[in-house]
């Protein structure tokens, strides 16, 4: 393009500008890129929640317990394939900062239901045979160094306290790209055995597995209308709202996320904007030579926007590798305190558009005033 | 023939016909330009001089193509140039107009051969038909040495050659020169004007100046005045001259 050594030159002008601008957007995008990935982070247990799924709890609160006799009646209703039951142990490994979600399982329907959860069968079968054994998620087990046969310790305050030594059986991955495989899981019939008689025969809650995502509400009424008005009444809700509902334990995450977002996008909007502004108010007698030479407006408004995106683009493909290199660092060091921090091509191609834009909106202004700019007038300035 | 009579004919190069140029400064209408006429025919070399205020720029301006007048008409090489739109006119500036600026007006952080060439980037011509171009141009003003030289790297002077050359690059109808010599010391100024000389001898080029200095206007084929928004003959030259400086 002919023109390239014309805006290339004028970019190049104040090179002390130019990098403090193009780091200023950097720093902002990487801001922003992180705080995108905590909000997906957040809602990612919405995403990738099953359809086919209900999560079926007491109705007076999540730590409430329900008889595990709940789990037949729960399969006799119709549309109903699968049931299982879950504790929350509530254990601590080592440390309490190494925080990771422990539950203990059913094993005999767990597989049924949460089908994209994947244990090797082998590894599977000794679980079974196991009353001590425990199958960890594949990034728990890389986060402790864990390897099948290792002996884990877990401490806990809830059901009477104590401290327990559990086998490591197994490791699970999960088939659905962002899956969690953060969890630990427990045998029932040893924890049945060992918890204090109040907490025996009961079950933190259950999910179900239907036959057709379509059954959803129809199952979810059924369930509670088969509990209502009995000492252990349910809440049955799909499993996205279940999750949707738990990461709001958090506060309005979505909020503040995108408060954050929108002050970081003013603010690239304003420093690019100001560096364009300032530029062109600079160049202005030579805005003016080249129009009075024949340029026209709006190839001014074109130098201009180009410039602009062009440090917006710079500023963001390296906002974007600093995420890249940054946010698995900072995920390893926020494990057990959010979520695992994805940073997928959606979110860079997003954050690659979204730097694109602030470059094209905040060259518009001072590219305009450039356009607009009365030849006689500009050279009376100088 | 440079007549300011306005009996000149059609075949002039630059016809302008009742020129009038109005200010509005804080709610009071200032006349600048008041019915002026002027002939200018190819290859002719005119200075316009006069007090400052007297509207010697906003003339240059109006014949640019760069303002638009309050009333009259200038016509250039048959082109009606007054009711052009700003695009159109925007493009027939890039065509028909060579500027030559007090201050030069270099592009600073572009190459003398960059500032040169930038006329020609609004052209078809290719990347080497635009280096020959640029070439050319600067061998006129005797600059093919310096090209690769940023304006910071060139003398006052040397940067008033490369504003020649720049204007001169796509081969304009005629040159308008703003103080050309302005800002230079005397042997700058002469050198530069030795230029404009060899443009209108060598190269029959059309020129109009505005200069506040009268040795540099003695060089040019007639001296107009300036005075109350019309045009009066003067200088070395009072009578109507013959173009090409034959008197």
């Amino acid at each position: 393009m002919k023109f390239s050594r014309l805006i290339f030159a004028n970019l190049f002008r104040k090179k002390a500008r130019l990098i403090l601008t193009v780091g200023s957007f950097a720093i902002a995008l990487l801001l922003f890129t992180f705080l995108a990935v905590v909000k997906s982070a957040f809602s990612r247990g919405t995403e990738i929640a099953g359809a086919d799924r209900l999560i079926v709890h007491s109705r007076i609160g999540l730590m409430q317990l329900m008889p595990i006799s709940h789990g037949d009646k729960i399969l006799a209703i119709p549309g109903v394939k699968a049931v299982t039951h879950n504790h929350w142990f509530g254990g601590v490994y080592q440390d309490e900062k190494n925080f990771f979600p422990q539950f203990v399982i059913d094993p005999e329907n767990q597989r049924k239901v949460m089908t994209e959860l994947v244990v090797p069968e082998d590894q599977w079968n000794n679980f079974l045979k196991d009353r001590m054994g425990a199958i960890a998620g594949a990034r728990t087990a890389a986060r402790f160094h864990w390897k099948v046969g290792d002996r884990i310790p877990i401490k806990t305050t809830l059901y009477g306290g104590g401290s327990s030594e559990f086998n490591l059986d197994g490791i699970y991955h999960s088939d659905r790209p962002g899956g969690d495989e953060s969890q630990f899981w427990l045998q029932w019939k040893y924890f049945d055995e060992n918890v204090p008689a109040v907490v025996k025969s009961t079950a933190g809650w259950y999910v179900v597995k239907l036959n057709s995502p379509d059954d959803a509400v129809r199952v979810a009424n059924a369930i509670d209308d088969k509990f209502a008005n009995s000492s252990f009444e349910t809440k049955t809700e799909t499993e996205s709202a279940f999750a949707a509902g738990f990461a709001k334990q958090f506060g309005n995450i979505e909020l503040i996320i995108i408060t954050i977002g929108s002050v970081v996008f003013f603010t690239l909007l304003l420093v690019t904007g100001n560096t364009m502004a300032i530029s062109v108010r600079e160049r202005t007698s030579e805005l003016a030579v080249l129009k009075a030479i024949g340029f026209s407006g709006r190839a001014v408004l074109f130098f201009v926007l180009v410039e602009a995106i062009i440090i917006s683009l710079v500023g963001g493909l390296l906002g974007l590798a600093l995420a890249y290199v940054a946010i698995p660092v900072i995920g390893i060091a926020l494990t057990g305190l959010l979520p695992p921090l994805l940073l997928s091509k959606s979110l860079l191609m997003f954050g690659l558009f979204f730097a694109l834009f602030v470059g094209a909106v905040s060259g518009l202004l001072p590219g305009i005033s450039a356009m607009r700019l009365r030849v006689v007038n500009a050279l009376r300035r100088v | 023939m440079i007549r300011v009579d306005g009996r000149g004919d059609s075949s002039s190069l630059i016809r302008v016909r009742g020129l009038n140029k109005t200010y509005s400064r804080g709610g009071e209408k200032i006349q600048v330009l008041q019915g002026l006429n002027l002939d200018v025919d190819k290859g002719d070399f005119v200075a316009f001089m006069g007090p400052s205020g007297s509207g010697k720029t906003t003339l240059l301006n109006l014949l640019g193509g760069l303002d638009v007048p309050s009333a009259g008409s200038i016509t250039v090489d048959g082109d009606e140039v007054t009711h052009m739109s700003a695009s159109k006119l925007t493009q027939w500036r890039a065509r028909h107009v060579g500027f030559i600026f007090q201050m030069y007006n270099l592009i600073p952080v572009l190459t003398a051969f960059q500032n040169v060439e930038l006329p020609l980037l609004l052209t078809k011509l290719s990347k080497a038909e635009r280096r020959k171009h640029v070439e050319t141009a600067l061998g006129v003003v005797g600059l093919t040495d310096r090209m690769h030289h940023y304006p910071r790297q060139l003398s006052g002077g040397q940067e008033q050659r490369v504003t020649i050359a720049r204007a001169i690059v796509s081969d304009p109808t005629f040159l308008l020169c703003d103080e050309p010599t302005g800002d230079l010391d005397r042997k700058s100024a002469d050198e530069i004007m030795a230029i404009i000389d060899e443009l209108v001898g060598k190269y029959n080029k059309t020129i109009l100046m505005v200069t506040h200095d009268p040795v540099i206007a003695a060089r040019a084929h007639t001296t107009l005045h300036l005075e109350k928004g019309v045009l009066i003959e003067g200088g070395k030259q009072s009578q109507p001259v013959m173009a090409g400086g034959a008197a």
